[in-house]
């Protein structure tokens, strides 16, 4: 019985997952030396340089991954408030004795290491939304249940925003992915996507161009739906509320925002140019991968690269590396590996018996996918400057085991999909 | 919930559609554009250049005329500047503290990562007693390169300059130089840029994001060495080129000493010259300046353009014509009653020899006989007009190089004067005759020429019949090569047979005691020659002797010319003397060596014309030459005036020796040269 179960545990695994999770740190790990490679010393395991350390990380990142699955899968369940619980009370300790670095107070230091909990606040966050879904199976369709909902995403985005880190407090849109497949109306999601587009229209288009474009838009709608009473004062309140929300983004946009977040959006809007300064790092960053062509120049021959021209190369901008000495076959590969991995991640996530696990999955596919999305939109200049890494490649600890952990833990669900959570 | 499944769709649809998007980002900047790549290169890539020291050029002897002398700068790479001794720092390169901050902060201010001037042009014992400490000083580099030198600080004009490239010659180039180059600009310096400058090498440096080098693109596989420039050789003696811009000291005018067999310049002077060493360095602007404002243009290169009538030194050239014409022999006489009447004017004879033949025509330089051989060629039979008969002499005068450009390496070259019988039409309408232009015959009127073109002429006597383009370069690199147009033989269309009879007169006129150059005859050595006294619309008349020596096989033809010293034999005759016999015996001997450096102080400078100066009163300058001359004997005076021209106070000094010598030289002149 006993040597069944051990079978069945490793069996049960999902071990094409694993070996893209362990295909991508491999990748992260071979750019991530390549981006700091310095041809005067080429020693391959110095553990004081960044691919040295990512290597510590990585291997104790597997040795966390295995751990996470010799736990009882009802450990999760259990205990995702008090995970939650006690990643909020790191982001608040976070504000008080973290360490600033480079505006953001987002690190506490740990020895030589540098605890970000805005990383693992992610999955805690991802855990108490599967349990609250799986407890009290909401629809997604009354008020109550989208605002306990909104409460759960709001509260650590509340202090990631505090920090402030504006690119981590991006990330927790994701949760409306998951929201979405339990139930929550397409609405939202339409919402969010014109938010979106009127948000970009700000900057591009004057107000009265806008303007009388939406109230036609509403106009019409109305004469379309002129049966409907109830869908023509919705559709009227919409019109109003966009309207609002213009001049809300006109104000935050000049109140609210620091100037460096204001100038990377004129950067990435193409309103304005600036290749000393906010365009620096994107335009080189462009330069590099652009310069890759088809197959790339070589590993270790990137020039770009290896002369130091992006900054942030071995975090933040990591794919323009992969960009320049890989090329665009090795851009297919990578992206390749992430969608095979978002695909597979969802589709797991909908054999499993319960809520909980379903939930969990699609949030970890949502998480990933926000990260993969903004990080490589920002290297090639279609999305603006935010500080977030790229899932499993990018240097850094927390950033590695937070992923590492935020994966392992599905996969130990996943393993236990015939129980009972 | 089995409705909601197939949301599932909806959001990997959503990934799927925004992984497209990121793919067809990528394929347009990877596989699409090229621009990022073309981008990514002018980032890290640099081409830099060395420069080869351009070529050493010799003499004929093989002394070294101009060679490269290394001059080194300091340099500094301020963030590589880490602490050390300052003050021995300091003092070992000559500067104090406070020089020391400012320096390093103009370096620093230009930039941290780049190397940049700290001192420049280091002396050698500087840079010997830095060199050993270099190493106690990082940060600190030294940067070598050449600049030229001319040991003999002659030849200004020969050698021409080396200056900065303009616009202009980038353009003219296509693409070769850069701002920043240096191109001959002058003499031989321009004439052979392309032989002298050598191969410029090539370094595709990559760099990093501060601009630090970082070594060469693919292990310098597309690197190429500099190649330094082609040694020249050029025909010039330096020995006899120095004795005569000492001649030539306090004179203008040139010298031009060829040897009549090869067509090599030996001599190439033009006075007054330059130091070509001022044209060097720093203070080349300054000093280009300078000398430019100078009186009587030493940048002009009379040699090839300054335009002198050649006067008397025609003569022989015009009795060559005649003989192969066949309109006089060797013993045909005129009489020469003092002069020779032309139409209605008279044109004067110095003596009165009555019947004179060709060789005593030539040996004292009769102006009757000249005409009468230029009567004879003009009025010949077998031409329709004399206008015909005026073409057809032109052509063969032409064929002797006045007139047109011979070819010289050397550039900004000048063709001379001679008219065609369709010029003096122009000028004279339809009645002109021999007599009209019987000037011609004396080498005076509309006839100018170089003093190139009067020592080829000589160069042709003395061969007999043919000259070799004259040239100043001998040969060119290590394959000695040279180009065929300076080795092939032009014939100007008189037989050898003629010529003895006018050596025979030339011989007389150095040789003989009645000849005119009699005073300037060279111990041992047979010279033949002929003075000229070349009127000249500007003041007196100029002093010309062309020549060769010795008479049987030629080694040298000279032409020296000095403006306005008046008779051919007083001056420019015994300078040709000096310059032969030192040319052909190694030294000048016996009592000449007396004559040769009394000449050597000699000046015969033309007045100057007043500076035209508004703030200063007119007086001002006769006041100071009132006060100098008051302060008398050698002693200059020690206050300069700042407006004055430098030359001024030397030319005073001369002008006193001059006035307690016998011979009158300096007559009042108001115009001056030109």
């Amino acid at each position: 019985m006993n040597n069944q179960q051990g079978n069945r545990f490793f069996f049960n695994v999902d071990w094409v997952t694993i070996l893209i999770y362990m295909a991508l740190c491999a990748i992260g790990y071979i750019n991530i030396y390549a981006s700091v490679y310095n041809p005067d010393i080429s020693d391959t395991y110095d553990f004081s340089s960044n691919y040295g350390k990512q290597l510590i990380f990585i291997i104790s990142g597997l040795i966390l991954g295995f751990s996470i699955l010799l736990l009882d899968a009802k450990f999760f369940s259990i205990f995702s408030p008090i995970i939650y619980g006690v990643t909020i009370i790191l982001l608040i300790a976070v504000l008080v004795i973290g360490r600033k670095v480079a505006g953001n107070q987002a690190w506490i230091p740990l020895g030589s290491f540098r605890l970000q909990p805005s990383e693992f606040a992610k999955f805690g966050t991802a855990l108490l939304l599967a349990r609250y879904v799986s407890t009290f199976n909401p629809k997604f369709k009354d008020f109550k249940s989208i605002f306990f909902a909104g409460i759960i995403v709001a509260v650590p985005l509340f202090f990631i925003m505090m920090q402030p880190d504006t690119g981590s407090a991006l990330v927790f849109l994701a949760f409306m992915f998951p929201l979405y497949r339990e139930g929550l109306s397409g609405y939202f999601l339409l919402i969010f996507l014109g938010m979106i587009v009127l948000f970009i229209a700000v900057f591009l288009l004057p107000l009265y161009v806008i303007i009388p474009s939406i109230v036609f838009v509403g106009v019409y709608s109305i004469y379309l739906n002129k049966r409907k009473q109830k869908m023509m004062v919705s559709i009227g309140l919409a019109t109003v509320i966009a309207i609002a929300y213009l001049f809300l983004v006109k104000l935050t946009y000049t109140k609210v925002l620091e100037p460096h977040q204001r100038s990377r959006i004129e950067v990435m809007l193409g309103l304005k140019t600036d290749p000393k300064g906010a365009g620096y790092n994107v335009i080189q960053s462009k330069i590099a991968i652009g310069s890759g062509q088809v197959l790339g120049r070589g590993f270790l021959l990137g020039t770009q690269t290896k002369y130091g021209y992006v900054p942030e190369q071995s975090t933040d901008f990591i794919f323009s590396t992969i960009g320049e000495e890989w090329g665009f076959v090795g851009c297919i590969v990578l992206i390749g590996l992430y969608l095979f991995l978002l695909l597979r991640v969802i589709n797991l996530a909908e054999r499993q018996r319960s809520p909980f696990s379903r939930v969990y999955g699609y949030c970890v596919a949502s998480i990933i996918f926000f990260h993969v999305f903004i990080n490589i939109g920002m290297t090639i200049g279609i999305v603006p400057v935010i500080g977030i890494p790229l899932p499993f490649i990018s240097y850094g600890g927390s950033s590695l085991w937070s992923f590492t952990v935020l994966l392992f833990i599905f996969l130990k669900l996943d393993a236990n999909r015939m129980g009972f959570i | 919930m089995d409705n909601l499944f197939s949301r599932k769709y909806t959001i990997q649809g959503v990934i799927l559609v925004v992984c497209l998007i990121l793919i067809g980002q990528l394929f347009y900047m990877q596989v699409v554009s090229d621009k990022y790549f073309l981008l990514s290169n002018n980032n890290v890539l640099r081409k830099i250049y060395t420069f080869p020291a351009r070529g050493v050029i010799f003499d004929r002897n093989g002394k070294v005329l101009v060679q490269n002398e290394p001059v080194y700068d300091l340099m500094i790479i301020p963030n590589q500047v880490k602490p050390f001794d300052t003050l021995d720092f300091c003092s070992t390169i000559g500067i104090d503290m406070a020089g020391f901050k400012k320096r390093y902060n103009k370096a620093v201010a230009q930039s941290r990562y780049q190397p940049s001037a700290f001192e420049k042009q280091l002396s050698v014992q500087t840079y010997a007693a830095l060199q050993e400490k270099l190493a106690r000083f990082p940060g600190f580099l030294v940067q070598g390169r050449t600049v030229r030198h001319y040991p003999d600080s002659v030849a200004g004009q020969f050698f021409g300059y080396v200056k900065e490239v303009t616009q202009k010659d980038i353009d003219d180039n296509k693409g070769y130089y850069r701002p920043g180059d240096y191109i001959g600009k002058a003499g031989v310096e321009r004439q052979y840029n392309e032989a002298l400058r050598g191969e410029r090498g090539v370094i595709n440096m990559l760099y990093d994001a501060r601009n630090v080098p970082q070594g060469s693109y693919l292990e310098g596989k597309f690197d190429t060495l500099a190649r330094s420039g082609e040694k020249v050789i050029s025909s010039l003696d330096m020995e006899i080129q120095r004795l005569g811009e000492e001649l030539m000291q306090n004179k203008v005018g040139s010298i031009v000493a060829i040897e009549p067999s090869t067509g090599e310049v030996l001599a190439f002077v033009s006075s007054p010259g330059y130091d070509p060493n001022k044209m060097v360095g720093r203070q080349q602007g300054n000093n280009y300046m300078e000398i430019f404002g100078q009186p009587n243009r030493p940048f002009l290169v009379r040699p090839i353009s300054g335009y002198y009538s050649p006067g008397s030194a025609f003569k022989p050239l015009d009795a060559l014509i005649g003989l192969q014409e066949g309109v006089i022999t060797p013993d045909m006489t005129f009489n020469c009653p003092g002069g020779y009447r032309a139409g209605n004017h008279w044109v004067k004879c110095e003596h009165v020899d009555g019947n004179i033949s060709l060789r005593r025509g030539l040996a004292r330089s009769c102006n009757t006989y000249a005409c009468y051989v230029f009567e004879k060629l003009l009025t010949q039979k077998k031409y329709k007009s004399q206008k015909v008969a005026y073409d057809e002499w032109q052509k063969k005068v032409r064929k002797w190089g006045i007139g047109t450009k011979l070819d010289i390496d050397m550039p900004f070259e000048r063709k001379g004067t001679l008219f065609t019988a369709e010029d003096y039409s122009k000028r004279y309408g339809k009645y002109w005759g021999y007599t009209t232009v019987i000037s011609l015959s004396l080498g005076q009127g509309e006839m100018n020429t170089t003093p190139l073109q009067m020592a080829n002429i000589m160069a042709i006597i003395a061969n007999k019949g043919y000259y070799v383009k004259p040239h100043l370069i001998k040969a060119i690199g290590e394959k000695k090569t040279i180009d065929k147009d300076y080795v092939e033989k032009n014939y100007v269309g008189v037989d050898a047979r003629h010529f003895d009879a006018v050596i025979d007169g030339m011989q007389e006129a150095v040789n003989s005691p009645w000849g005119t150059a009699n005073a300037s005859r060279i111990p041992d050595i047979l010279m033949c020659g002929k003075t000229g006294t070349v009127q000249n619309p500007h003041g007196k008349n100029h002093s010309v002797f062309i020549g060769f020596a010795p008479r049987d096989n030629p080694k040298i033809a000279i032409a020296v010319i000095v403006e306005n010293a008046g008779y051919g034999s007083a001056y420019a005759a015994p300078i040709a003397s000096y310059i032969t016999e030192k040319y052909l015996k190694g030294a000048v001997s016996g009592n000449r060596i007396a004559q040769m450096e009394w000449m050597k102080q000699q000046n015969v400078l033309p007045e100057l014309p007043k500076p035209k100066i508004k703030v200063q009163p007119k007086t001002a300058d006769t006041l100071l030459n009132k006060k100098t001359l008051q302060a008398t004997e050698g002693n200059l005076p020690a206050v300069k005036p700042t407006l004055t021209p430098v030359i001024k106070a030397t030319e005073i000094k001369s002008n006193l020796e001059v006035t307690k010598t016998p011979t009158p030289v300096n007559d009042t002149n108001k115009e001056g040269t030109r």
